[in-house]
């Protein structure tokens, strides 16, 4: 009821705001239809809003691309980072769905952690991702381990873990971890989740003290951290999660060609190729929290000149010489999608349909006490 | 090994090198002293510019910043009792009151002394510390942790005050609130009531600012006069130094407690400053008056929250695991800078780290002996008639406030723990309890619940946890004994010294007070009912326990016990209730209100125009040039910070419903 008397007072406000911006936008036509000729940033200030606190993974990446970005803008403006946090990065998400103004001077940072909520209906989420336009999207990778302890060297041998008492350490059952509890399940591998780690570097850390013997990290995390336990043979990797094909089937991490990667890791299991309603709604996590992982985006009916603008920038950017040895502390080694690719990724994501998003939630709820 | 450690010492101390650093402690200075914002808006105030400069020199920088935030926002925790940042906010207990007793620069000089010698001491001490800091901090997991949280919470002896049920009641209190929003095993949403804000629960900047600063705010105001009671300065700061030096086995015990805690990941950063106090509370024997401006009470903090820094430097470092809010920010800045944290930072990075950690100890020199020289001059600030001050306070709290989340609701739960705030020092239910149980409960419950599904009950056995059990025995043990000796004290003390107590005889406003404390717990059972067991375990125990404390406390006041510890009553006791000087309680409360319903109604900016104006005119009586001047001067700052911090100030229904030209949006 509460909901929806804000969602009442929300649309009030919004349709009062834009017979408001109506009239401001008639007497400002002049002015706007002269600029959508040549879009021009000259002297302006970008704000991106990033929905969390200073300093984490998503504001890193975000403080990365900003100048590289504005540099690339036609007007060479200058572009600061906005940081909203709160609700899990809903609170700053739903601000820019509300206040942004569609005119290229406010763009969005999001990041699987605003994606999840929005998939799975979460009742803070006030904003559309399908209102908005991507023009980047930067892919990660992650990788299964397990400790050397439960005696199997491959995912090859994952029958021999049958009846061991396996556990995780989770940020939360609908956080990115989301993405590791239900493979783990798809595998039939029955892990007991242990939650309330702030970040997966925490996770880490108890899979380092041996509270818990089965963990996941991101690519760059991995190969930093992960990879001298393994070299030392305390960590054995089981799986990468893949990375999705333009064509979009998931293929071969390149960062680890040696890992099979999930799908691969399912036939290995099952003996056939996954197709469920949990497989699906696999898949649309598995996009949104790793194959397409953070994504820029311009708010809803920003003119197609200057969303093209943009992507323009941002292939400029990438295309830039010695742009990937630059990036890769903070991108990894993974092909950046720009403009229509993508979109093509996020909608990907988004395309998950509703047998699979039913399943999820029921599975959420029953499972972990997700109250969705 | 040597080799690394003259190298990294040489890059230390290239002009170059000073020179960055020196201009990120300064920068660190000038946005440090304004509390809430910390070194995190400096941090992210400069991270623009990290990107493409010299990795060396930006690292430079960024520590240079680091360094300071825990000694700039001692300023303001001990000359206006707020506290600068979650660091120094046991140092408001005695700084404060000095302040008041015209040591202000007395105890300036003690806490960045002291500020110094932690600074100093914890770097030395990682120098070997960071060597074998990975199988130590790989040895504490999370039944470890439980337990310092425990150890953590047997503080609350030394800071219950007279009444030791009121002081654990204070601390449920801190607890619930602390446990509110998202449970940590199941991500249920406690005592929310579907409000996003309080989803994520209370900040810790806003508890502090609402429990220790307003009340004082309020009770200045009211008394009408300059923060110092003596018209003059009554000491300088060589005696702060003179302090510390007289009590430098504090200082260093605290500098070491401050470098250990500091380094375990996951306990945070809030706790050590509590730790160090209440340490400081139980090993002095000598005549303690602490809570009354005790200076060893600003030097324990003090030295303490400045080791800290150079002790979360090790997860930091080692793990990738930030253990406050600004080392995220640096672990970001290091990122940018192409520094990956890892293994590697004590093996082939060696020379980084030392270079990092001894960087840290000469930008505490720096930053310590600059604002070691300005105490001088910024105690003069404590002359000032209130009136005065009053709203670049309030305008300063509620910047801070804001600062936490970045949302209107911010400033309303700064109102609402504000109230509290008074209403707990009028009943004198201890704020520090208080605070001690909020920093804590979060760390408490997700502990325990970890340790419970890692090993089972069978966690209690382990070695790690015995030992901080015992640890915990001993420090409940030294806080029996502080008690008895500061009880004998009073017996000794002629009774003709003091004034006799005035006690309240009508106890009807502490058994409403006593009531809502009662249906407060009441309601967090009746909602820890509403979870599945994981989610509503931890409030439930916690608040049917209080439930019998205060319950106790009610029973006592409602049969009228005037004589029993409970019984306290500001108002009486200070004679307030007869001094018609004095302004009534609610009344500054209401200006409060006011001030915050203007933001919900016209935003920030605006609201806080008009509150100068009608304020300053009506109680400050300056002249209209004189209020047009003082508010035009702080608007302009405020505008100014909030471009350059990137900042929307907080909107109002004006703003939502009317297009406003920039700043007024």
């Amino acid at each position: 009821m509460n909901n929806s008397k804000t969602t009442f007072i929300a649309n009030v406000t919004r349709s009062l705001r834009t017979s408001i911006a109506a009239v401001t936008l008639g007497a400002g036509a002049l002015t706007l239809s002269s600029a959508a000729l040549a879009v021009d940033f000259d002297g302006d200030r970008i704000e991106m809003v990033m929905p969390f606190k200073e300093g984490g993974g998503s504001d890193t990446w975000g403080r990365f691309y900003a100048p590289l970005v504005a540099e690339q803008l036609p007007g060479s403006p200058v572009m600061v980072v906005k940081n909203i946090p709160g609700g899990g990065s809903t609170s700053g998400a739903n601000q820019f769905q509300l206040r942004a103004k569609p005119d290229g001077r406010d763009v969005l940072a999001s990041s699987a952690s605003t994606m999840f909520p929005y998939i799975l209906g979460d009742s803070r989420v006030r904003y559309d991702y399908k209102d908005w336009a991507a023009v980047l999207a930067s892919p990660t990778g992650g990788v299964v381990y397990v400790s050397a302890d439960l005696g199997i060297d491959s995912v090859a041998d994952i029958a021999k873990l049958k009846g061991q008492d396996m556990k995780f350490a989770s940020q939360g059952a609908t956080s990115m971890d989301l993405v590791t509890l239900l493979a783990l399940d798809l595998l039939d591998m029955d892990v007991k989740a242990v939650f309330g780690m702030k970040g997966r570097g925490e996770g880490r850390l108890a899979f380092e003290r041996g509270e818990v013997n089965i963990d996941a990290q991101t690519t760059s995390a991995f190969i930093k951290k992960v990879q001298p336990l393994v070299d030392e043979g305390k960590a054995i990797p089981l799986f990468s999660y893949g990375v999705l094909g333009k064509d979009g089937k998931i293929k071969r991490d390149p960062n680890f060609p040696d890992l099979p990667h999930f799908v691969e890791a399912y036939e290995m299991v099952h003996g056939q190729a996954p197709d469920s309603e949990a497989f699906r709604a696999w898949k649309s996590f598995f996009i949104a929290g790793y194959a397409a992982q953070k994504g820029l985006f311009l708010p809803k009916g920003t003119p197609e000149d200057v969303v093209q603008a943009y992507s323009e920038a941002v292939a400029k950017v990438i295309a830039k010489p010695g742009f990937e040895t630059e990036a890769e502390d903070v991108l990894g080694n993974y092909e950046q999608a720009v403009g229509s690719d993508a979109q093509m990724m996020f909608a990907e994501a988004l395309k998950i349909d509703d047998a699979a998003k039913a399943w999820i939630i029921d599975w959420l709820n029953s499972r972990y006490s997700a109250g969705l | 090994m040597i080799e690394t450690i003259a190298s990294s010492l040489l890059t230390v101390l290239s002009i170059e090198h000073i020179a960055y650093l020196a201009g990120g402690v300064f920068l660190g200075l000038m946005i440090g002293i304004f509390p809430g914002l910390g070194g995190i808006a400096g941090l992210s105030l400069l991270l623009p510019f990290l990107y493409g400069m010299e990795p060396i020199s930006a690292l430079a920088m960024l520590i240079g910043l680091v360094a300071v935030i825990p000694t700039s926002d001692t300023f303001t925790s001990v000359l206006m009792g707020i506290p600068g940042s979650s660091a120094s906010q046991a140092t408001v207990l005695d700084g404060f009151p000095m302040a008041k007793q015209g040591h202000a620069a007395r105890a300036l000089g003690a806490a960045f002394s002291a500020s110094l010698l932690g600074g100093l001491l914890g770097a030395l001490l990682l120098t070997a510390f960071v060597l074998i800091a990975r199988p130590l901090i790989l040895a504490f997991g999370s039944a470890e942790l439980f337990m310092l949280t425990l150890l953590g919470l047997s503080m609350v002896g030394v800071l219950a005050g007279n009444s030791l049920v009121k002081g654990i009641s204070a601390c449920g209190i801190g607890v619930l609130l602390g446990s509110l929003g998202a449970a940590p095993a199941t991500g249920e949403y406690r005592m929310s009531f579907d409000n996003i804000y309080l989803m994520d629960g209370i900040p810790l900047v806003v508890v502090g600012l609402g429990i220790f600063a307003i009340p004082e705010i309020i009770d200045l105001l009211r008394q009408n006069r300059a923060i110092n009671e003596a018209s003059e300065l009554g000491s300088g700061w060589f005696d702060g130094l003179r302090d510390v030096i007289r009590n430098k086995w504090l200082a260093i015990r605290c500098a070491v407690i401050g470098t250990l805690v500091g380094a375990l990941p996951g306990l945070g950063g809030s706790v050590v400053d509590w730790i160090a106090y209440g340490h400081a509370v139980q090993t002095t024997k000598d005549k303690p008056d602490f809570g009354n401006g005790d200076v060893r009470g600003v030097i324990a903090p003090e030295s303490a929250n400045n080791a800290k820094e150079g002790g979360g430097l090790v997860p930091t470092l080692l793990f990738g695991i930030p253990g406050s809010g600004s080392m995220a920010v640096f672990l970001g800045g290091m990122v940018l800078i192409g520094l990956e944290p890892g293994p590697a930072m004590v093996g082939a990075e060696l020379g980084t780290t030392y270079t990092i950690v001894w960087s840290l100890a000469l930008a505490n020199v720096i930053g310590a002996g600059s604002c070691l020289f300005l105490s001088k001059w910024v105690s003069r600030l404590t002359l000032i008639p209130y009136a005065l001050m009053a709203p670049f306070m309030l305008m300063v709290i509620c910047f801070a406030a804001f600062q936490a989340t970045r949302s209107l609701g911010d400033l309303v739960a700064l109102l609402a723990i504000g109230v509290l705030g008074v209403l707990m020092k009028r009943f004198d239910w201890p704020r520090p309890a208080f605070l001690i149980g909020f920093v804590l409960a979060g760390g408490m419950e997700t502990y325990l619940y970890q340790a419970i599904q890692f090993d089972g009950w069978s966690f209690l056995t382990k070695p790690g946890v015995m030992i901080i059990a015992f640890i915990t025995v001993l420090s409940v043990y030294f806080a029996v004994r502080a008690k008895r000796n500061s009880g004998d004290d009073s017996t000794e003390a002629p009774a003709a010294a003091e004034p006799p107590r005035r006690r309240a005889r009508n106890l009807k406003p502490q058994v409403i007070f006593a009531a809502a404390v009662v249906a407060f717990f009441g309601f967090a059972l009746y909602d820890a009912f509403q979870h599945s067991f994981l989610g509503g375990v931890f409030t439930a125990g916690i608040s049917g326990l209080m439930l019998i404390l205060s319950l106790t406390v009610l029973v006592k006041l409602l049969r009228g016990q005037v004589d029993d510890p409970v019984n306290f009553d500001n108002e009486v006791e200070a004679g307030y209730d007869s001094d018609s000087t004095v302004a009534r309680l609610p009344h500054y409360l209401y200006w409060l209100t006011a001030l915050i319903l203007g933001c919900y109604l016209f935003g920030y900016l605006i609201a806080i125009g008009l509150f100068f104006v009608v304020f300053l005119m009506t109680k400050a009586r300056t002249s209209l040039l004189r209020t047009l001047s003082l508010t035009g001067a702080a608007l302009g700052f405020l505008i100014t910070l909030a471009h350059l911090m990137v900042l929307d100030l907080p909107r109002g229904l004006l703003q939502d419903l009317v297009q406003m030209p920039w700043p007024l949006s």
